[in-house]
């Protein structure tokens, strides 16, 4: 027989591989191999009416009338809705809400939901909505920032002039005063086309009207259920307490789904209409139309230098086509002029942002939200100018760390910051110093490298809706089963949320995996959460989670103490079990800890929170809270290439990504997100682009709007750097956002190296690479003749 | 109009009145409940609804039910022994293949038709069998290692 001491040792060693730093499987991947795992489309409800759209085949038109008297009366249709039902109108900011679930009076683009039917099959509905007649005034329409900025043209919203929806102009530091001192001033334009987010799950939801009570169930595929439930109970003029929102498994976001979606509200208003439970389900077409996701964006950004590769000054204008309603659009535009900041030491930067309407799908948060297009052109001119001033990039980079604890000029505060290991793991394994500039190529491919360096939140330190209450709560309840059942409002979207915060209370607590379960996204069951949005959830939630189970684990020691009849300095607790310190052979094991725990008080439910304190939330200045947060994520990242010189194809052959994610608390998943960023901003640096022709989406599906597929995808390798927040749980920070925006500029840089032509337009598709280079040949060509003649 | 089709579903046999243009997507997720096959587009665009005929894999979004008349079907949930998951599907968890899940039904069916065929491929050979399955998680790094250590697995 052991000896006790031994066999609580080996309990907690059991135990130990299942806490922080663990390359544990995700606590619900065994559903989502074995396909028991249920999202929105897969739920059970046999009796649903089938809900369907009536969308605007028109860019831009008042709504004269909507004739829905013939489709209502159509045998088996048991709801038709229209604006006229929903004169609340909505959107994630609070100060700029101008979408409706439905149009009212006017559509905005071609997609735009103007009725909805609720009947008993899909043919009906179908029939349904080809009976509805709509009389509208076409009016102009525009489909491009310039055109919608003219100071003549058709305001799509009441009191914005050249249809601007928002303005940002600031500077911090003195930028003509960098300019002066700088030995090399540069300025340039760079374009970035339109991508989606194009998660796997088309949209859908599932909505149940209990006309007895008046209260409303909804199960959607969102990453924000709050701010679903608070727009619901705004929407349908219901209270709050009559509504029960629900996330069941989700199928990816990405940002598509950070606010409550007009699908949703839709689907709540045809169920109440109809008096009965409503599927809408979204074609991967309509999920194209909802967009939400990266504006086409102009960048003009100039940059000063001195010949040591320090950065003097940087001024930037970025105008981004926002599309027809606000949603997110003020924060996106914010957030790319205050993240300029952040990632280098930088004395003096001026923005100059412009957020325009026009009458395309509206955009939104797309991960790395507002960042990334103004990280292509910083570091693709930073990168170019370098190179002007015969310096090395990678020394041009590292030139520029900034040395933390510190805080930007615009007030961000930096207190972690492992970019310069990052930057020295990349140029040694991608053998930078022999490689770069040598790589040749054979025949007709030249082959590359380069590199570049990105940033990003990890949570935006201010929330959007501001109630007082903390950033992040989560629940951990203990019942006579001695089971620990980790309660929270957090969305588990893909990136592992429910499995980060399990491995942290296992962690605090000791005990064994198969203890803990999660139980999230109820919101009649768990608490309050803001949702899976700006990298926020690792950093807040798990800091909740840290607290809850430290606080539980305290209860949890004083019962162990009563049940040995000893003082709490003298247990020893093992997580499984707890011993006497001076006596190990006494131990109970945890079933019996529990069990005194509940002695006189039943269910324990014990809460944790986590709140960023004021200090962290940003600049005075107007806007100041966006970008700011508690911990930033660093990564460098390198890209080696191929370019068919005939063809212009640009093949990706290798990335090696470096991230300083603070402690990584399961390093196997830090890998998967940087992976799965790097390669998300791949396909918008190589091949993704929504384009439209006068307002009509023209690759709304999979094929045509072009995902690399694995074979066009390439290894990615990933390497972590724990710099240790100070503030993040167990150190931690994001690390599914940062990876993507450098990437764009890499490869860039690559394409530069290999062929001597910098592109500043993404996507670097082959015809725009082919024209680059057949225009490099042409100039070549004209100057020889031109010799030649001389 | 509704016709009897009998077809194996996951080892058993099924017989049943099925409507003439019943997709096998529809079939398998309406009418039997079914859902780890996904939809994830409008129509043979991202191969979520990958499922096995006869071994072979298949997208049942653009397959009519009845076309299958007596073959063999199966689907990401028949893959299970005894309770026991399989070793696509272990590896696929162990090895973080999946992060929302939604692709990997498809995902694991594509790859469990090629180890099929082919019990030891290469990785080009993976990538072939894998090419009609998008991802938007993975960034397929850690989809290619699972078929790896899958197959390695089956040695």
């Amino acid at each position: 027989m052991n000896a006790p001491e031994t066999q609580v040792k080996e309990i907690a060693n059991a135990s130990a591989p299942h806490g922080v730093g663990a390359r544990r499987p995700l606590v619900d991947g065994v559903e989502k191999v074995t396909g028991t795992a249920r999202y929105t489309a897969d739920l059970p409800a046999d009796n649903a009416l089938v809900g369907l759209l009536l969308r605007s085949p028109y860019a831009h038109a008042e709504l004269l009338e909507v004739d829905i008297s013939e489709a209502l009366a159509l045998p088996g249709v048991r709801a038709v809705i229209t604006g006229d039902e929903c004169d609340m109108p909505y959107g994630v900011i609070p100060i700029a809400q101008n979408e409706f679930p439905l149009a009212r009076d006017k559509v905005r683009y071609i997609g735009d939901p103007i009725a909805a039917v609720a009947a008993v099959d899909e043919a009906t509905a179908r029939l349904a909505i080809s009976r509805i007649r709509l009389k509208v005034r076409e009016l102009p329409a525009y489909f491009k920032a310039a055109d919608a900025r003219q100071a003549d043209a058709v305001q799509l919203h009441e009191k914005k002039q050249g249809n601007i929806e928002r303005e940002v102009h600031n500077e911090f530091g003195d930028v003509a005063a960098g300019f002066a001192a700088a030995d090399l001033v540069r300025e340039e334009t760079y374009e970035c086309a339109e991508v989606h987010h194009a998660m796997m799950e088309p949209n859908a939801a599932l909505a149940a009207w209990d006309t007895e009570r008046g209260h409303l169930t909804l199960w959607s595929v969102t990453q924000v259920p709050y701010y679903v439930h608070l727009t619901l109970a705004r929407c349908m003029k219901m209270e709050a307490a009559h509504i029960r929102v629900i996330k069941p498994f989700s199928g990816g976001g990405f940002g598509h789904r950070t606010e409550c979606l007009n699908f949703e509200v839709i689907c709540g208003m045809l169920a109440r209409a109809a008096r009965g439970t409503v599927r809408l389900a979204q074609t991967r077409e309509e999920s194209f139309l909802a967009h939400r996701g990266r504006p086409e964006s102009q960048m003009r950004i100039k940059l000063g230098l001195k010949r040591d590769g320090s950065i003097t000054a940087c001024q930037a204008e970025v105008v981004q086509r926002g599309g027809a309603y606000g949603g997110y659009g003020l924060v996106t535009i914010l957030y790319a002029g205050a993240l300029i900041n952040g990632l280098y030491d930088i004395p003096a930067v001026k923005y100059d942002g412009y957020r325009v309407y026009t009458n395309t799908p509206a955009c939104g948060a797309m991960r790395g939200h507002g960042t990334v297009t103004i990280r292509f052109a910083f570091e693709s001119l930073l990168d170019s100018m370098a190179g002007e001033l015969g310096l090395d990039q990678i020394a041009v980079r590292r030139r520029n760390l900034l040395k933390a604890p510190t805080e930007t000029i615009n007030g961000l505060r930096v207190t972690s910051y492992g970019l310069g290991e990052c930057i020295d793991w990349v140029e040694d394994v991608s053998g930078w110093a022999a490689r770069k500039g040598k790589l040749g190529g054979s025949g007709n491919v030249r082959k590359g490298l380069g590199m570049a360096c990105s940033h990003f939140v990890s949570g935006s330190a201010k929330p959007v809706h501001w109630s007082g209450e903390p950033h992040a709560v989560i629940v951990l309840k203990l019942d006579f089963d001695a089971a620990v059942t980790i309660l929270t409002g957090a969305s588990d979207i893909g990136q592992g949320s429910s499995t980060v915060v399990t491995q942290i209370v296992a962690e605090v607590l000791g005990i064994d995996y198969h203890r803990i379960r999660v139980v999230a996204n109820d919101s009649a069951v768990t608490p309050k959460d803001n949702g899976s949005y700006s990298s926020r959830v690792t950093y807040m939630v798990g800091n909740a989670a840290l607290d809850a189970a430290e606080n539980l684990k305290r209860l949890l020691v004083t019962a162990a103490a009563r049940r040995l009849k000893v003082e709490e300095s003298d247990v020893i607790w093992y997580g499984e079990a707890a011993a006497v310190a001076s006596d190990p052979e006494r131990h109970i094991p945890f079933a019996e800890i529990a069990e005194e725990a509940l002695v006189g008080t039943g269910t324990l439910n014990v809460k944790g929170t986590f709140t960023c304190p004021p200090e962290f939330q940003g600049g005075k200045q107007r806007g100041g809270a966006v970008g700011s947060s508690m911990g930033f994520s660093y990564v460098a990242q390198a890209a080696e290439v191929s370019v068919d010189m005939d063809l212009g194809i640009v093949t990706v052959d290798k990335v090696w990504a470096a991230i300083d994610c603070g402690r990584a608390i399961n390093p196997m998943a830090v890998e998967g997100q940087v992976q799965g960023a790097v390669w998300m901003g791949l396909g918008q640096t190589l091949c993704e682009e929504t384009i439209y022709e006068n307002g009509r989406h023209m690759v709304p599906n999979m094929l045509d709007y072009r995902v690399p597929t694995i074979v066009e995808s390439p290894d990615i390798e990933v390497h972590i750097v724990e710099s240790m927040d100070p503030n993040g749980p167990f150190g931690a920070k994001e690390a599914s956002e940062g990876p993507l925006s450098g990437i764009m500029s890499a490869v860039a840089a690559a394409v530069e190296d290999a062929t001597g032509l910098r592109v500043r337009a993404l996507p670097i598709s082959p015809p725009r690479v082919f024209a680059a280079l057949q225009e490099a040949r042409n100039e070549a060509a004209a100057a020889a003749t031109n010799e030649e003649q001389a | 109009m509704k016709r009897i089709l009998g077809l194996w579903i996951n080892g058993r046999w099924r017989e049943e009145a099925v409507a003439e243009n019943a997709l096998l997507l529809d079939y398998l997720r309406d009418g039997l409940g079914l859902t780890g096959t996904k939809q994830g587009c409008d129509g043979g665009e991202c191969g979520a609804c990958t499922v096995l005929v006869d071994s072979e894999p298949r997208l049942a979004c653009s397959t009519l039910a009845h076309s299958l008349a007596g073959r063999r079907v199966e689907t990401v949930e028949g893959l299970a022994t005894d309770g026991n998951i399989s070793p696509l599907q272990r590896a696929f968890h162990e090895k973080l293949g999946t992060q929302c899940g939604f692709c990997t039904p498809g995902m694991i069916m594509a790859a469990e038709g090629l180890l099929r065929k082919n019990p030891h491929p290469g990785r080009d050979e993976i990538c072939g069998a894998l090419a009609g399955n998008l991802c938007r998680c993975t960034g397929y790094v850690k989809i290619i290692e699972s078929v790896e250590a899958a197959a390695g697995a089956s040695t």
